[in-house]
């Protein structure tokens, strides 16, 4: 099943899951979003960047779990039963994302996104692929292939860290 | 794929199979075991191998079975006796068929078979020509088929009388069903009688049901064929010798009738009547293989014969992803049925009903992960066949006497071991016999048979398999050994080394003993690779030998390379897993063992050596993590890159055998960490790869080095 469906305007619709991380609003495209869960405690691994929390098992898979916050340089989450896990298919790789909490559902025209701003670009151009106004509510489009590439590409960040 | 390509790589398995029984033939011949049924196994397969290749066009492999085939079917009909001179030939014609199939399989190469092949030739020619009356399938190429209408009423046409005063043969040919199922065809058997002169076929249709009784599956027909201007009986027979247990056939000399009943004359080179005449009466065996295309005929030919082959075991093949997966679903069912127990007995008491049914739950599911497991096992067999060949090859290039005997090889061992174990295999027989066995003359004079052994043997041991290369010969030189390793300053010329000590020095790198080295082991591949393979297998390899009787190899190896035996420590807040083939010992040491060394490296006094010790705690940044070691557990391993290590972590929690889950995939490598496996309590666990954790502490010291360079200049 698609996601991407045209409306009478004749515009690409498609649908994301929205969720909260340091009081802001995060989308991302249903379709790559494998399962939410709540929060388990993480198994660290060793010469990882802090916002890798480590590892969860997910019935038999090992999941690597990233903190959004702490990828947004925000400081790490202090993760509760309330936290969620939003578990995320890009490619060959699935990653778990730590968030605040899950919020709704949009569906959004092309029309309603708007590129990221010139200023921004420096540092949020890997992982966002857009802005979406939708009734006076500012969502920031994730897009999951950015997102898990540059997650998922541990082992570059780790020699970053390194 | 293209299907034809999919019916080649059905018939490459094929191959491999029938190879393999084959080998197994003519092995069993070798050792004088040359009952028919054995024979007829090793023709069979040959045959087999060649009605396949005919089918793809593999002309050379069909030419080389052919002659082989022609040999093999003057053993099966008495004709040659299987002496130890005709079996040796026979083994090296099965290592060029062998060779044969993997040229056609990967396209390239070339066999060189010629001197093979002439001993094959007079090997036949000793006693007359004995090919000729094969069914090529190869032969079925080209054949049209055209429906056509035939009246099949009452009264058959009268045939026309041929007139001929030479000697002449009354064939009467009743197949079997089971000719059919081997994918045998009468009309090219006719066809092969057409070739020896004019014949006249008649078909009896007399067993013809009804066409609502008619199984498909049975043999109705019978054909009487008279065959002139053929003086030589032996020549018809010959023609029928394929198919003699399956039909019924009486040859007798043939007198004409005064008046011949039905009879149509089938002129040499015009067989098609014939197919059409099988064709139009229904007879869906029959049909089958001449209105294919070219594929057909090649699958019903590879089928037959690999069916009817022998009572095997019933088998299919399943990718190897399913039952990953399946694998993988059982020992999730197993972890989440343990963490259900402990919720629930935790609540309720072990005294309920429901404790009991957990414990029958928890039974099955055990019985079931070993099932499951026990799929993607298979007997070391597979591995162990090959090793005969190379035995023969060996011997004849070094120019020593050596046989092979196997034991255990119907030991089970997962697939991914089995893949893994024929190099380390082959590297240590070709070592026992070019370093192990002496020349024939030597062995003589030293009072044993020219010929060595080599002993290759298989078997569970502890949940693990055990399997030993044994040979007779000179066995390990320990003062030569020293010797050369401290030419090679692998170790110091005053060193007290145990016999034990002394003979693994072989597996260091950069170590022979051969004198020279030879083409067989101057291949760049020293016995020190062959450790680690084993070692990458979870394995252990062991040495023992006595000077003049031999030496004896053992692996150890896991039964599978899904499960790992671990020992699971603690360190912090952290559970890791340490693979237990790397572990020498765990000891508690005493303050005074540990002495400072550099700014921030330790050392460990273990009996007099010094090793360096490391917190694993504090490599890996666990929190929580004790850092004083002299509170600690510490953990002697071995690695190959480092030698000995201690690691020292909080405390030992016990020794567990655990399911290896990778998570490169989503993760990519992490330095120090092999990979991860579940807990029990559905916890994820570490497994620490040892050789990782050393680089690591090797780079960090170079670290900690410059780090103090840069602060002190």
């Amino acid at each position: 099943m698609s996601t991407t469906d045209k409306d009478n305007t004749g515009q690409d619709r498609r649908q994301y899951i929205t969720f909260l991380a340091t009081g802001q609003e995060f989308a991302a495209d249903i379709m790559a979003i494998r399962e939410i869960r709540g929060w388990t405690d993480t198994t660290a691994l060793p010469h990882v960047p802090d916002y890798v929390r480590g590892v969860i098992n997910l019935r038999g898979m090992v999941l690597p779990v990233i903190d959004l916050k702490a990828r947004l340089g925000l400081g790490l989450t202090e993760a509760t039963v309330k936290h969620v896990i939003i578990v995320v298919n890009s490619g060959e790789r699935t990653i778990g994302l730590l968030v605040d909490a899950v919020s709704d559902i949009l569906t959004v025209s092309q029309n309603e996104i708007q590129s990221v701003p010139d200023v921004m670009r420096e540092t949020q151009n890997d992982y966002v692929e857009g802005i979406a106004v939708l009734d006076g509510r500012m969502v920031t489009l994730l897009g999951m292939t950015k997102l898990t590439s540059s997650f998922g590409g541990i082992e570059n960040l780790i020699e970053h860290a390194a | 794929m293209d299907p034809m390509e999919a019916i080649k790589q059905t018939y490459y398995q094929e191959c491999d199979e029938l190879l393999l029984a084959m080998e197994e033939g003519l092995i069993a011949m070798e050792n004088g075991e040359a009952d028919s049924e054995t024979i007829n196994a090793v023709f069979r397969a040959v045959h087999s191998i060649k009605g396949g290749g005919g089918a793809f066009g593999f002309d050379i492999l069909v030419e080389f079975a052919h002659i082989f085939e022609t040999v093999l079917d003057l053993i099966r009909s008495n004709q040659l006796t299987p002496t130890n001179e005709v079996v040796k030939v026979l083994l090296r014609a099965g290592d060029k068929l062998s060779d044969h199939v993997t040229v056609a399989r990967d396209g390239t190469g070339e066999v060189q078979d010629s001197e093979v092949k002439e001993e094959l030739a007079r090997l036949a020619g000793e006693d007359g020509e004995g090919g000729g009356s094969d069914p090529a399938p190869a032969d079925f190429e080209g054949l049209t088929f055209t429906p056509m209408m035939i009246d099949l009423g009452d009264e058959a046409p009268a045939a026309p009388v041929i007139e001929d005063a030479g000697p002449a043969w009354h064939v009467r040919f009743a197949p079997h069903a089971g000719l059919y199922a081997k994918a045998n065809e009468p009309y090219l058997l006719i066809r092969e009688l057409a070739a020896l002169g004019p014949v006249e076929v008649t078909p009896d249709l007399s067993n013809l049901p009804e066409l609502v009784a008619l199984e498909p599956e049975q043999a109705y027909f019978a054909w009487d064929i008279v065959l002139r201007d053929c003086a030589d009986k032996a020549s018809v027979e010959e023609v029928f010798e394929f198919v003699s247990g399956d039909c019924d056939l009486e040859i007798s000399e043939w007198v004409p009738p005064a008046a011949p009943v039905a009879a149509e004359v089938i002129a040499d080179g015009a067989p098609e009547v014939v197919v059409e005449e099988i064709a139009t009466t229904s007879e869906p065996q029959a049909v089958e293989p001449t209105v294919a295309n070219d594929r057909k005929p090649a699958a019903a030919n590879l089928a037959g014969p690999a069916a009817a082959a022998e009572t095997v075991k019933q088998t299919i093949r399943v990718d190897l992803d399913k039952v990953d997966r399946l694998v993988n679903l059982v020992g999730e069912l197993v972890i989440t049925q343990a963490m259900l127990s402990q919720r629930i007995l935790e609540t309720t008491g072990a005294q309920t009903t429901i404790g009991a049914g957990l414990g029958e739950l928890e039974h099955l599911l055990r019985e079931l992960q070993e099932a499951v497991m026990a799929i993607r096992t298979q007997p070391v067999k597979s591995v162990f066949q090959r090793m005969p060949r190379l035995v023969r090859e060996t011997a004849a290039q070094t120019g020593k006497e050596a046989r092979l005997e196997i034991e255990g090889e119907a030991t089970e061992v997962d697939k991914t071991v089995i893949e893994r174990l024929g190099e380390p295999l082959t590297h240590m027989i070709r070592n026992a016999i070019d370093h192990g066995l002496e020349t024939p003359e030597e062995r003589v004079a030293a009072g044993k048979p020219a010929e060595g052994t080599v002993k290759l043997s298989a078997e569970h041991r502890g949940g693990r398999i055990v399997i030993e290369v044994a040979d007779d010969g000179r066995g390990i030189n320990r003062a030569k050994v020293r010797q050369k390793a401290i030419e090679r300053g692998l170790i110091a010329p005053n060193a007290n080394l145990s016999d034990e000590e002394v003979d693994n020095l072989i597996f260091l790198p950069g170590f022979s003993t051969a004198a020279q080295v030879s083409n067989i082991s101057g291949r760049g591949v020293g016995l020190d690779v062959v450790r680690r393979n084993i070692i990458d297998l979870g394995g252990r390899i062991n040495i023992s030998s006595v000077y003049g009787k031999g030496s004896k190899f053992s692996l150890t190896l896991p039964l599978t390379l899904a499960v790992l035996d671990g020992m699971i420590v603690a360190v912090g807040n952290q559970t890791f897993v340490l693979p237990l083939s790397h572990i020498i010992e765990s000891l508690l040491p005493k303050r005074s063992d540990v002495k400072q060394f550099g700014s921030n490296g330790m050392l460990l006094n273990v009996r007099g050596v010094y090793v360096p010790l490391v917190s694993v705690g504090r490599l890996l940044g666990v929190q929580g993590a004790s850092y004083d070691v002299t509170n600690s557990v510490v953990i002697l391993v071995e690695s190959e890159g480092i030698g000995r290590m201690a690691l020292a972590v909080d405390a030992i929690v016990g020794q567990r055998q655990v399911v290896i889950k990778s998570f490169e995939a989503n993760i990519g490598h992490i330095q120090g960490i092999a990979a991860a496996t579940i807990l029990g309590d559905g916890r994820v666990a570490l497994i620490l790869d040892i050789d990782g954790l050393v680089a690591g502490c090797r780079e960090s010291a170079a670290r900690s080095i410059e780090y103090q360079q840069a602060a002190g200049a």
